[in-house]
């Protein structure tokens, strides 16, 4: 398609080692449909990137008063331009990274709340909300789960009725990694906003898909990962934090930032407060890339071409016999991710036919989010789930619901379900 | 390094801006950039107290243009003559 270098979709040496299955061979490329868990592939402007920083820059930003380290700066810096112009974030300044949105959240999670806080937060959060806010339950922080509906779906009024007077926080993902429901950010960050609790978004899944403006959305910490949306490589992730946040936000982790240099205190200012130690910058380098192929495409236009995939999806999924749909059903009200199962099978059993039987790659079980599960209903066995890409071909689409299709009528059919 | 000269032979007069960070000397960088205002980024002198190892060079006659160019943008630490 001119986008990507399809190199690295060649399947057939890989299965030849396998050896496991003949109908693999035939098959010269395989399908991914795991982009929820990271986007692959990737951009070739990404890997171009970093391929240029190893190359021709390689040295330590903002460490050094040198020309290769100034460039090696630069680079962060134009990375933060890029994700701030993305998010609607007027100071790229405010923008900090990260090894990933796990590690922002921790970091706005950890650094906000005290024993005696109150915070809420939706029944589809994943572990890396829900674990650091586990932990800190033992030390006294009091955690209040709103119920979302089995579409996934949160009612923002539960919001306002939810508030108490040391509520700290409010702690939403922005879509549901198990069905992509998303929640009406723009609702929940007005009654944030009017009741004085800090708003923060885990946009892991949303962040370069689906239309972000911190302002408009009035948030005031976002979390994002760089190697999904992005199309950033693994490793990178940031968090934006609302002017005025770091008096109140405590550091993860401090030491050497390249300023202050004399002083054995961290600094005070963005985004060195929250950025210890030599970063990603190689990554930095392709996440910059990857968010300027996004600003490239325009958002809205990925929106809809990946609105336009998941109706697709659903509405095929949804006319197979034996097939259990998960979420919303309606693509208008979620993001490129679809769970569903087989009657009859495991999501293990169903993803393993998918791979071995037509080289469709995509994840089975509870995608680190068992709450999600038990409010869709599908704890603790989990779904099978499908993420296309901005990538993903409508063709390829096809074939996913053709394979859905003979897999889920073999069980009907009462035959072996075993390939 | 302000034993520089002009084509007309006087010597030029430098003025130096430091920031709290890299990344703001950078931002600040892009902005006189945009402006067209001429600049150089130098280490910080040592004789200064530094909070990041570079600093913005500029003209002392562009003082104004510099400082309505970045003021309100980018925090400044610190300005000294050359």
């Amino acid at each position: 398609m001119g986008l990507i270098d399809n190199e690295g979709l060649q399947w057939s040496n890989l299965s030849r080692k396998q050896g496991s299955n003949p109908n693999a061979m035939k098959g010269s490329r395989v399908i991914y449909l795991d982009n929820a868990a990271t986007s692959w592939p990737k951009p070739r402007e990404t890997w171009r990137a970093m391929e240029n920083f190893m190359r021709h820059i390689g040295a330590n930003p903002g460490r050094s008063g040198h020309r290769l380290s100034i460039e090696a700066a630069r680079i962060v810096l134009e990375a933060r331009m890029a994700v701030a112009e993305l998010l609607g974030i007027e100071d790229p300044l405010r923008v900090v990274f990260s090894r990933n949105a796990t590690e922002a959240l921790n970091l706005a999670i950890n650094g906000i709340l005290r024993p005696g806080d109150h915070v809420i937060i939706s029944s589809m959060e994943h572990n890396s909300v829900m674990r650091p806010l586990r932990a800190l339950e033992k030390r006294g922080v009091e955690i209040k789960v709103l119920a979302c509906s089995p579409e996934g779906e949160l009612n923002p009024q539960e919001v306002e009725q939810a508030i108490r007077g040391n509520t700290r926080l409010i702690v939403m993902n922005h879509a549901s990694n198990v069905v992509g429901t998303l929640i009406p950010l723009a609702k929940v960050g007005e009654t944030a906003c009017r009741n004085g609790v800090i708003f923060c978004v885990d946009a892991a899944q949303t962040a370069g898909a689906y239309p972000i403006d911190v302002e408009d959305m009035k948030i005031d910490l976002l979390a994002f990962t760089g190697h999904k949306s992005l199309y950033g490589p693994q490793g990178t992730g940031g968090l934006y934090i609302r002017e005025g946040l770091e008096g109140v936000l405590e550091p993860l982790m401090r030491g050497g930032t390249g300023s202050r240099s004399e002083f054995q205190e961290q600094p005070d200012f963005l985004p060195d407060r929250y950025e210890s130690g030599t970063p990603n910058t190689v990554g930095l380098a392709g996440l910059s890339a990857g968010v300027r192929f996004v600003l490239s495409q325009r958002i809205v236009q990925i929106r809809a071409n990946e609105e336009a995939k998941t109706q697709l999806l659903i509405g095929g999924l949804e006319s197979i016999s034996g097939v259990v749909l998960y979420g919303s059903r309606d693509a208008r009200k979620q993001i490129a991710v679809v769970s569903f199962n087989i009657a009859g099978l495991t999501p293990s059993e169903v993803v393993m036919e998918l791979e071995e039987e037509f080289q469709i790659l995509c994840r089975p079980g509870l995608h680190c989010a068992p709450a999600a599960h038990q409010t869709i209903g599908s704890f603790p066995q989990g779904t099978v789930r499908l993420s296309p890409g901005y990538l993903t071909t409508e063709e390829e689409i096809h074939v996913i619901l053709e394979a859905v299709g003979k897999i889920a009528a073999r069980v009907t059919e009462g035959g072996v379900a075993h390939v | 390094m302000s034993g520089e000269k002009f084509p007309g032979g006087q010597k030029a007069s430098y003025r130096v801006v430091l920031f709290y960070s890299t990344s703001g000397t950078l931002v600040a960088e892009k902005i006189l950039k945009r402006e067209r205002i001429e600049y150089k980024l130098i280490p910080v002198p040592r004789h200064l107290s530094s909070d990041c190892g570079i600093c913005l060079r500029f003209l002392r006659e562009d003082e104004g243009r510099v400082m309505e160019a970045i003021g309100g943008k980018v925090e400044i630490q610190d300005i000294h003559s050359l």
